[in-house]
């Protein structure tokens, strides 16, 4: 299209010299205009990419069938390990037998209780340590002597087990759930401020410059431009940061448990190890991974995702 | 549309006679004691309207010197003054924020301005269709050509409503078609508006596609070498005749100025 009008009349035109914007007259203009436009809207149409999404019925199976498949796998093994008696039975109970322990759980009134116990306080402490490590990252971040100060500390924290801050929790604080709640934060505060950290690092340079030539400095640039680039890093250090609070909690329900804090899942565990009843102890474990996974399934995994795919960031949209 | 964007110039801009003044300006980077100029001396008008390109090859000093007119960062001596308030900037990359639709895009820069949030959208809008992107406005950063993008990053630029774009070799990472579509849409943009341009690069024909007049930096330091007056009207194309003359004569000189480094 473009090649129809390829060198016309180069001579031609640089004779006429007038140095203002006057445009070339209006019948060339008309003609370069319309083919411009048509020009572009090929370009345009040639190199998008469209995203597609893929159907229910494939994302079923690609992301459902395969877990589905190896859960019975495991219950299988599990159930021949049973029958072929590799070990005594107080081991290892049936899967049948656990199964009958949460229906006990059922029938007792208790099982949402004892769950929603351990979670409540699991999702609480996550929120306050979120509270907690975003301001603290974002300091780490941008205060060069914070960062000299601090920085190492949080990240040799990160690798400290959270069930070491438990003896002194309790100590400190008694048995108590403020001892559980000191846990969490110890040790979910440190992976989300460092999620964020890792975050702010990684935004390109370019985007603040970008940011700086419009106007946003200080405070309007880290809200504007900062926090909003940083969000992947700091989603992930958001779903570590859940993974430890819930971590931390079940250590510190297991080691200070008392009548007194409610019958949680970390408690319910300790109460079976202590009835020598393998079948509670198999399905408190279950449980505890249950609750974990599925908290990750429901906020973290869509969370994560999104951030992602509206960057255009997932091996599948490009 | 060109009214719009002539209207809300900041005053006291009709009584100056440039849109940019570049006076005696040079830059240095190091410790002191290990210094080394990058900008020396450099004098530079851009008038109100005019379109003007920085050609040069790499090392001298370009792009620090649209940072400098841009704010980014400060000259070491000289002095800098665009009286229509804080110039735009255009990068070769085209910095758009993944985070945001293209339209949400230019809404920011307009809520940096201070447009109130009823105005943003139809403002957007109208910006889009400038640029020939109506209907883009939902589109995701990712889901552009790169095309497209420095299109999105244009109609950015223009919502901050500066007398002063700046451009910092923005399509020197497209193609060639594309480039040359970019080239008539950056014309027409031009001379639809009263907005100055000042647009830095190494390719000695897209300067003489697009400038009224191009001005030769060496390299290390930096220096105003030559300068050259364009009067090929627009719209001009980069095959024509008289496009490629002056692009053999500029072309020759800039040869002549890297060989001379070679030589010591």
């Amino acid at each position: 299209m473009a090649s129809t009008e390829t060198g016309t009349d180069g001579a031609e035109a640089a004779a006429a010299a007038p140095l203002d914007k006057t445009p070339a007259p209006a019948a060339e203009a008309g003609v370069r205009g319309g083919d411009l436009s048509g020009l572009e809207a090929g370009l345009d149409a040639l190199e998008t990419v469209t995203v597609e999404r893929s159907p229910l019925g494939r994302l079923l199976v690609q992301k459902v069938l395969p877990p589905v498949v190896a859960i019975v796998l495991v219950l299988v093994a599990w159930q021949v390990a049973y029958t072929l008696k590799l070990t005594p039975s107080y081991k290892l109970p049936s899967p049948r037998s656990v199964a009958s322990a949460l229906g006990d759980l059922w029938d007792q009134g208790i099982l949402f209780s004892v769950i929603w116990t351990s979670v409540e306080r699991g999702l609480l402490g996550f929120v306050v340590a979120v509270l907690i490590g975003t301001p603290l990252g974002l300091l780490v971040a941008r205060v060069k002597v914070v960062r000299a100060a601090i920085g190492p500390i949080l990240t040799g924290l990160q690798s400290l087990p959270s069930v070491a801050w438990v003896p002194a929790a309790v100590i400190w604080l008694g048995i108590t759930s403020s001892a559980m709640y000191a846990v969490i934060l110890l040790g979910a505060v440190p992976s989300i401020a460092n999620g964020l950290v890792a975050g702010i690092d990684q935004v390109p340079p370019l985007y603040l410059r970008a940011g700086r030539t419009m106007g946003a400095r200080g405070v309007r640039s880290a809200w504007f431009v900062l926090l909003p680039a940083a969000l992947p890093g700091y989603t992930a250090g958001l779903k570590q940061g859940w993974a430890f609070s819930w971590r931390s909690l079940m250590a510190a329900e297991l080691i200070a448990s008392s009548p007194d804090l409610g019958l949680g899942l970390g408690q319910f565990l300790e109460n079976a190890r202590t009835n020598s009843d393998m079948s509670q102890v198999l399905l408190a474990i279950l449980m505890i991974l249950a609750v974990g996974i599925a908290i990750d399934l429901i906020v973290f995994s869509p969370l994560e995702r999104w951030v992602l795919r509206s960057r255009g960031l997932t091996a599948r949209s490009q | 549309m060109a009214d719009t964007l002539t209207s809300a110039a900041a005053p006291g801009t009709e009584t100056a006679a440039y849109a940019a003044r570049i006076d005696h300006v040079s830059k240095a980077f190091g410790r002191p004691g290990a210094q080394q100029l990058v900008l020396d001396d450099i004098a530079l008008d851009v008038r109100p309207g005019e379109f003007v390109c920085l050609l040069g090859a790499s090392g001298c000093g370009k792009s620090t010197l649209l940072n400098l007119v841009a704010g980014l960062d400060e000259p070491s001596a000289g002095t800098i003054a665009t009286p229509g308030g804080r110039p735009a900037l255009m990068f070769q990359e085209h910095a758009l924020f993944p985070w945001l639709t293209a339209g949400r895009n230019i809404e920011l820069a307009l809520r940096l301005r201070g447009v109130p949030r009823e105005e943003r959208r139809t403002e957007a809008e109208r910006l889009l269709e400038l640029v020939r992107l109506g209907g883009a406005h939902r589109k995701r950063v990712h889901e552009l050509s790169g095309g497209m993008r420095q299109r999105v990053a244009l109609a950015r630029a223009l919502a901050q409503d500066s007398q002063l774009l700046l451009m910092d070799e923005p399509f020197a990472a497209l193609d060639a078609i594309t480039r040359d579509v970019l080239h008539d849409e950056l014309t027409r943009i031009w001379s639809e508006t009263s907005l100055s341009v000042l647009f830095v690069t190494h390719n000695v024909r897209e300067a003489v596609r697009l400038a009224q007049r191009v001005v030769l930096l060496s390299s290390r330091p930096g220096r105003i070498n030559r300068e050259w007056a364009i009067d090929i009207p627009q719209p001009r194309r980069i095959e024509d005749a008289a496009v490629a003359d002056l692009s053999v004569e500029i072309t020759e000189e800039l040869r002549g100025e890297i060989r001379r480094h070679g030589q010591h």
